[in-house]
């Protein structure tokens, strides 16, 4: 990593210099409205050089997929093929504008629709619209969608959500934004959603159920057709996370569970980059009686042509335009490159390696519920006297591995969430064992080294409270 | 192809590890009546094989290296300096994740907090997040930080007829859960002098566009003391190349500021990934959606830089949380840094007023001609309305067939409006391409 502070692109700056070209005004100046005109724009004066000398500096202090293991849970953090950059940077993609006529824009048209048609055969739904940005953003759009179902019924009492305590952190908000209540619903000895918990709230006016699955603990429900049954006895829906269908390709179709709808993540099964933060997409599908309410636009085929729709009862538009379509042409690429078989071999290795890593560690870094994990598994880091999880975590990074996700889920003390994924080595995995075992031994031995880790980054553990109380969000000057 | 690492012999070793013998055996606990479906999917694919394909898919589609591009209305044909795309695809940017480890995130955490300063500056705001999804659902997220700054007591909201069509069917779709209303926006004679007409005890902001839909900038002189002055809040939507040359809605008073960062060196892309600006003021900063970053110190007293404010988000409080973002546009909002840092202070005016001078020299010449009038009700920026001698939709397929896209037909968001074209003209035409459109405009009337 590099070591020294990088200056800010303000402290940086020199008057006069420049990192542009730009053509000279080839029309008459036209007169300037003066009441309405600034006089400056304060940002920084750099060269180019300087330009590009900081931002790989920047990058040189990132972990990311390419340079270490990334065993993020929930998160994906799958080898990005190059090939998807390839062809999301074609000039027929990028360059295209979402509001030019659908007759100069068909080979897009086509993509979307061949895509949507690709995640209903994977996830084994009715229908599929690619339209929402992000996760959060498709399971909005999939609460939104639910709520129509119920008014158009005229069934206006349904108010209450219901949500496992091993739910996403973002659940609770969806359902607060589409007007309804969260109820939480407690997890069972085995990991499981409570089943007579969750039969004794079910009525009339149930929502219906919110439900990843696997679960955030990297387990399959052991009772999902019951638990969705008993969500349709009363009348609700079943919602589906596709945040762990790297779990299921090839293996089981939420839709053939009977999940009513559920968003997908291209940005982790579909190996879509993360980019710091996104962009991501959240395409939602859905089964045969939901399909009038899905989001607009919608891509269908009429005869030879390919045009974008908006259902009759549409929830209606979530963003400006038609998805995020960059995401759209690597996911594409990608299943394109896999193929089926190569779909379920994702799968089959991602719950190998998840497996696989759990039988090395649970000796160590014990695992509440210690049956088969699916795609990734729950530990817990509190291997020794006054060692916590976040102290395991920052001392990984000494060893060159990025954390685990960290105390989450909220059910399990001390969580360690850890997904291997499919694209990594068996060697890597026995190094980032040998490294969590050492540490448990650092752990025993000298905690210090651990509550001080980590001790090879550019900057140690920082702040965080100091940041919230005074917060500092731009340079001041 | 598979990216997969594991031989054979490997996947031997690792299932004696685990206890079973098959991988197949992990999947015990899935309903086998529908376990191991088959897919109906075509058959893999070589890379040769994808790229040609993908080729022969982005060939079907215009793009704006080969037409003379005059359409925008939202989406915008400016100029990516090839620096941009060089340093945001750099593998560390683009390969990490939200930089929840910011000891092994500095540069992420860095970038996000020169990208808040330097948009800052841009739009005259104290605060800026880290972004959201796009224009419009920064936009959203505005109105309801607008009501729940009254402790969710107000519950209208005033919206400008001349806030881009498609951001104000957004916002309704993420209001329709809510009992909160939008006025306003339906009525196109409502200006900016009856939108402050209606401001009562139940508004929570003003939502107003500037430049607006139609290019035109709005008269902002004033109107925050009238918002202000009915205890309601004034968004303000921008266009961020706009602000290379004009007065910042900071500088109006403005609580809340969005912006469609596409425009900061991003591509069209057919309409995402785009970059949702979002700003407002110190006092308002806690009641701000989306993530942000913020400056700190290790333990060491060295500056370092780390997500904060996050108990507003939901994995703290999850029920009290407002908004359900938990990302944000990363790697557009790194490219947007980087385009301004390379831009600087020079750059982008000069960006803004090339944008200007062209666009006004198109209005000109268009305004000319027989038949053609351009709407002059306000100074513009970079678009504006062209009334028609005869239908628009009709003159741009007749120009698309001389490779000119001339503009947005505004009876597809306007129906009424049938002889109408939003022009848009930015650095990226030349003259020549502009004196191109004027004819073939000349020719089909």
């Amino acid at each position: 990593m590099w070591q020294a502070e990088e200056p800010l692109l303000f402290e940086m700056s020199s008057p006069g210099r420049t990192a542009f070209s730009l053509p000279a005004l080839d029309v008459p100046a036209a007169e300037l409205p003066a009441e309405l005109i600034r006089a400056e724009v304060n940002l920084p004066e750099i060269s180019e050089l300087e330009l590009v000398r900081h931002y790989v500096r920047l990058s040189q202090k990132n972990f990311s997929i390419d340079t270490h293991f990334y065993p993020l849970g929930s998160c994906t953090m799958k080898y990005n093929p190059k090939v998807n950059e390839a062809t999301a940077a074609l000039e027929g993609f990028a360059r295209s504008h979402p509001l030019q006529p659908e007759g100069l824009a068909q080979g897009n048209l086509e993509l979307m629709y061949r895509l949507q048609e690709a995640l209903k055969e994977i996830s084994g739904f009715a229908g599929v619209s690619l339209h929402p940005a992000a996760g959060a953003h498709g399971e909005f759009a999939g609460v939104l969608i639910m709520r129509a179902y119920h008014v158009a019924k005229g069934d206006l009492n349904r108010t209450k959500m219901l949500i496992p305590n091993s739910a996403h952190g973002t659940y609770p908000a969806s359902v607060a934004m589409s007007g309804f209540e969260a109820v939480e619903i407690p997890s069972d000895e085995r990991g499981n959603v409570d089943l007579a918990a969750l039969k004794a709230v079910c009525d009339e006016t149930v929502v219906g159920l919110m439900l990843t699955n696997p679960n955030t603990l990297g387990l399959f429900e052991e009772q999902i057709e019951a638990v969705i049954e008993t969500i349709h006895g009363c009348g609700g829906l079943v919602y589906g996370d596709g945040a762990n269908l790297n779990a299921l390709l090839g293996v089981a179709r939420p839709g053939d569970l009977g999940f009513d709808v559920m968003h997908f993540n291209l940005h982790k099964t579909f190996t879509t980059p993360h980019g710091g933060g996104g962009p991501g997409s959240g395409p939602v599908g859905v089964n045969q009686k939901l399909l009038p309410f899905l989001p607009c636009p919608l891509v269908v085929k009429e005869g030879d042509r390919y045009t974008a729709i908006t259902p009759e009862q549409s929830i209606g538009r979530l963003k400006a335009f038609h998805g995020n379509f960059g995401m759209h042409v690597r996911a594409l690429t990608y299943i394109l490159m896999m193929g089926e078989a190569g779909l379920r071999e994702v799968t089959y290795n991602a719950v190998l390696n998840a497996n696989y890593l759990k039988a090395r560690l649970e000796q160590v870094y014990p695992v509440k519920y210690g049956r088969t994990c699916m795609h990734e598994f729950v530990a817990m880091g509190d291997i020794a006297e006054g060692v916590h999880t976040m102290d395991v975590a920052k001392r990984l990074i000494d060893y060159g591995f990025h954390p685990p996700t960290v105390y989450f889920p909220l059910i399990v003390h001390e969580a360690l969430m850890i997904e291997p994924t499919e694209t990594e080595s068996k060697e890597t995995l026995d190094r980032f064992v040998e490294a969590l075992l050492k540490i448990a031994e650092e752990g025993r031995e000298n905690p210090d080294l651990l509550h001080n880790a980590p001790h090879s980054t550019p900057v140690g553990r920082l702040d965080e409270v100091g940041a919230a109380r005074k917060p500092v969000l731009c340079y001041r000057g | 192809m598979s990216y997969v690492a594991n031989t054979a012999n490997d996947q031997q070793a690792m299932l004696a590890a685990i206890g079973v013998d098959t991988v197949e055996a992990l999947f015990e606990v899935v309903p086998q009546a529908v376990r191991f479906p088959t897919l109906e999917l075509p058959r893999s694919l070589s890379e040769i094989e994808v790229l040609a394909e993908m080729g022969r898919l982005a060939d079907e589609n215009a793009e704006a290296n080969h037409y003379s591009w005059f359409l925008g209305a939202g989406a915008y044909n400016h100029f990516v300096p090839s620096v941009v795309p060089q340093l945001q695809m750099r593998a560390e940017f683009y390969t990490a994740y939200t930089p929840y480890q910011p000891e092994a995130s500095q540069g992420t955490l860095q970038a996000i907090f020169e990208y808040q300063s330097m948009v800052a500056e841009l739009t005259g705001m104290g605060v800026v997040n880290a972004s959201h999804y796009d224009g419009s659902t920064s936009l959203a997220e505005a109105a309801i930080m607008s009501v729940n700054s009254t402790k969710g007591k107000r519950t209208k909201i005033l919206v400008s007829p001349n806030v881009h069509p498609q951001y104000r069917e957004v916002l309704k779709t993420y209001l329709q859960g809510t009992d909160l209303r939008v006025e306003g926006d339906e009525e196109p004679a409502n200006d900016l002098a009856a939108l402050t007409g209606m401001l009562d005890k139940e508004t929570a902001c003003l939502i107003v566009q500037s430049p607006n839909f139609f290019g035109e900038l709005e008269d902002l002189e004033g109107l925050a003391e009238r918002v202000h002055g009915a205890g309601a809040l004034l968004v303000i939507h921008t266009d961020p190349i706009s602000l290379g040359l004009f007065k910042p809605p900071g500088a109006y008073g403005a609580d809340i500021v969005t912006g469609e960062g596409q425009s900061l060196g991003n591509n069209l892309n057919f309409g995402g990934p785009y970059l949702g600006i979002f700003a407002t003021t110190d006092k308002l900063v806690r009641k701000m959606p989306g993530r942000v970053v913020g400056q700190t110190v290790d333990t060491a007293g060295k500056r370092g830089f780390v997500l904060t404010l996050s108990t507003r988000e939901q994995h703290i409080r999850r029920e009290k949380a407002t908004s359900n973002i938990c990302t944000n546009q990363g790697l557009i909002a790194l490219g947007a840094a980087i385009y301004l840092a390379a831009l600087g202070k020079q750059g982008l005016r000069q960006v803004a007023e090339l944008c200007y001078h062209k666009a006004h020299y198109a209005a000109a010449e268009i305004d000319r001609l027989a038949g053609y009038e351009v709407v002059k009700r306000r100074p513009f920026f970079k678009e504006f309305v062209v009334k028609c001698p005869k239908p628009a939709g009709e003159i741009a397929r007749q120009l698309t067939e001389q490779q000119i896209l001339p503009g947005y037909v505004l009876s597809r968001s306007y129906p009424e409006r049938s002889h109408e074209l939003l022009v848009c003209v930015t650095e990226m035409n030349s003259k020549a391409q502009i004196d191109q459109l004027v004819r073939a405009l000349k020719e089909v009337a």
